[in-house]
């Protein structure tokens, strides 16, 4: 029954709540300065914007904890903004965090990249910088992109899981076919290949940076494979370690250190580290040289150089020494120039080659990947 | 690959049965409910604050369904009771638990809850395939499978579920009769709502036992699409909840079995086959209630 047609009382509610966003300034003293030894003569304020939750156990959190730690430093400001979707209210956030007085803007997620180089371009006031890497074309005075080579300690993961699988075959669950999850595919299963030849990598992708669902959905699937030890490249983890765990089986992390998540299921993982970096690049900013620095540019930290703010996680009980040392090892070689994961020869899964024998390929190279290689089952999602 | 297919479709199915069944029963009593997903977002992290708090999933599923029935209420409120749009309603309630949730959900994402233990029945799960498919699951899938009976019962057997379906087709007679119309669809939104947010929490504390933003992925749209294409029955609705499950674990089966299927084509497969499926059964025998065409043209 519908009494009298004429009311629309509901609507306002709805748009309002929608439409708030939190900005929250980190908590905290200044003063000890943390672990970190940076020297800020100018204090300034530093804004974090991030596409999830900084609760995600994953890749936000990481960036949550970097926040955290630059906190601490003297002289140095944070504002943290989360659950910011790729559009255009990375705009707003950035832009209310300018008029706060915000002077140094880290926009940490790969799809930020446009709405961050257009905010730079309008605002010559404030530095921006976009954490993901790769982006070629000549950058204003006041922005750069970063990241780390993320196949390097994925590769030492794919040694932990190729060591502890019983059935020979372990799983890795992506989202989408992007260079990045390529590079981590292979990775890994080179990785695995070099302690066990027997092994096969099976491949699943949920099409979705963080689908519970699909996530669950594609452990189940490969459970039934007999996969026995699990990785992925997803943004949030919590749902894939718990289904893994719940199953008596293994996996490495991604993003974030879930050890205490992942109980008896952990071997390794790769974790993020990014407050180093970060601390160097507002430092940078504080004494006026972020103009024509390394930061002012693709920034990319490796192994050789000393300096990928990716990082090797901590052991589980189920890798023992042995296979750590090994480990330890690889990271060893990895870091002498020259080294490289993608050492030839290396071919895809139709036989043609990747790498040639006697090459090794460049970060470039890596990031234009785009076939699954020999030992890996399963197929890139086709468009 | 059939077997997995099937049981992994009757377990990520049934967080879309209650949904729909919850649908059904709106739709019945001549109200469509587009807050569906609204619904199951608000039982999604109802049921895993309450399952981080008493470190039990029933308890998780329970706040979930109180929930479903808290935001309904809001829907109710505005549509029954101050004649507001249905549509427009349903979609406001929709933003509004999506903001909510993800403003409230910040500090719960991705904490573990345990979730559900399977309970594989005795000596029925040992029937060859169909011991897999039906009874392996958790105690929830065996509920979703009595709701459907129930429901049907319900509607068809007993004197309420007629004042529904006399709601649903010709309000002026159920008043005239001397019962309320008015009553009989708050109550019935009620009900509906309390089934949305059982499936937003099964999905939440049932299945993948934690929480992340927006993790409903509007399957609650979903929900309210199959009852329209199942042409308003019991049977055909929980069929087509069942096939949408077994279309997203088709999804992920074919790849880890190493077949390469065109990707845009696999994410639309739940969507296309349900509703292709679901208008081919339904296309000679649909018999909308009347009420509900009334309610969404302008008068």
């Amino acid at each position: 029954m519908i009494p009298n047609p004429q009311r629309k009382t509901t609507a306002a509610v709805g748009a309002a709540l929608t439409a708030m966003f939190v900005l929250s300034a980190c908590g905290g003293d200044d003063g000890d300065g943390g672990d970190l030894d940076a020297d800020i003569e100018n204090p300034l304020s530093v804004g974090l914007v991030m596409v999830g939750s900084e609760q995600d156990a994953g890749y936000n959190q990481a960036v949550a904890d970097a926040a955290a730690e630059l906190d601490e430093i003297e002289g140095v400001d944070v504002v943290t903004a989360d659950q910011i979707p790729e559009n255009n209210s990375v705009t707003d956030t950035m832009q209310s965090m300018a008029d706060q007085g915000v002077e140094v803007i880290f926009a940490t997620s790969y799809g930020y990249f446009d709405y961050a180089l257009d905010f730079a371009e309008e605002n010559p006031e404030v530095t921006v910088l976009h954490q993901g890497g790769f982006h070629s074309g000549d950058f204003p005075e006041n922005f750069g992109t970063y990241w780390g080579a993320a196949y390097e300690p994925v590769s030492l993961g794919g040694m932990a899981a190729g060591g502890v699988t019983e059935s020979d075959r372990i799983g890795f669950v992506y989202a989408f076919p992007v260079a990045q999850s390529i590079a981590n595919i292979n990775g890994f299963h080179l990785g695995a290949q070099q302690v066990n030849p027997d092994v096969s990598t099976h491949v699943i992708n949920t099409s979705d940076w963080c689908d519970p669902v699909r996530q669950q959905d594609a452990v189940r699937s490969l459970l039934n494979e007999d996969v026995d030890v699990f990785s992925q490249h997803q943004d949030c983890q919590s749902t894939v370690i718990q289904a893994v765990e719940e199953a008596g089986e293994h996996i490495v992390g991604y993003h974030y250190d879930a050890v205490d998540l992942a109980g008896e299921a952990w071997l390794t993982g790769s974790t993020w580290n990014w407050a180093p970096l970060m601390s160097e690049i507002v430092e940078t900013v504080s004494v006026d040289e972020f103009t024509g620095s390394e930061f002012n540019d693709n920034w990319l930290g490796t192994f050789a150089e000393g300096n990928n703010p990716l990082e090797l996680g901590t052991f589980g009980d189920a890798v023992d020494e042995d296979l750590q040392n090994q480990i330890l090892e690889e990271e060893e070689r990895l870091s002498q120039e020259g080294e490289s994961v993608f050492s030839g020869p290396i071919l895809c899964q139709d036989g043609s080659e990747l790498v040639a024998e006697g090459e090794v390929a460049t970060y470039e190279e890596v990031n234009e990947f785009d076939c699954l290689i020999e030992g890996v089952v399963g197929n890139l999602a086709q468009d | 690959m059939i077997e997995i297919i099937f049981a992994s479709g009757i377990a990520v199915g049934t967080a879309l049965l209650f949904p729909s069944l919850g649908e059904l029963i709106n739709q019945r009593a001549g109200v469509t409910n587009l807050g569906t997903e609204g619904g199951m977002l608000g039982g999604a992290l109802a049921g895993v604050i309450a399952g981080l708090a008493t470190g039990s999933a029933w308890w998780g599923l329970a706040a979930g369904a109180l929930a479903g029935v808290a935001v309904a209420a809001i829907f109710a409120w505005a549509v029954v009771l101050r004649g507001g749009n249905q549509l427009a309603s349903g979609l406001i309630v929709w933003f509004l638990m999506l903001g909510l949730t993800s403003v409230i959900g910040r500090d719960y994402v991705g904490q573990g809850v345990t979730s559900l233990s399977t309970m594989p029945i005795p000596v029925l799960a040992e029937i060859p395939f169909l011991g897999r498919v039906l009874f392996t699951h958790d105690p929830l899938v065996y509920g979703g499978f009595l709701a459907i009976p129930l429901l049907w019962w319900f509607l068809t057997r007993t004197r309420a579920g007629l004042k529904v379906r006399a709601t649903g087709e010709r309000p002026l007679v159920v008043d005239a009769a001397g019962h309320s119309a008015v009553r009989t669809q708050f109550t019935a939104l009620l009900a509906g709502g309390a089934l949305t947010g059982l499936g937003g929490a099964y999905l939440s504390v049932g299945q993948v036992g934690n929480w992340s933003t927006d993790m409903t992925n509007g399957y609650g749209f979903v929900a309210v699409a199959v009852v329209i294409f199942s042409a308003w029955r019991v049977g055909w609705t929980a069929g087509g909840a069942y096939l949408f499950g077994a279309m997203i674990a088709t999804a992920s089966v074919l790849q880890a079995r190493g077949f390469a299927v065109n990707q845009h084509l696999l994410d639309a497969l739940p969507y296309l086959v349900t509703l292709v499926v679901l208008v081919i059964i339904s296309a000679r025998r649909v018999q909308q209630p009347e009420a509900l065409s009334a309610a969404l043209s302008t008068r």
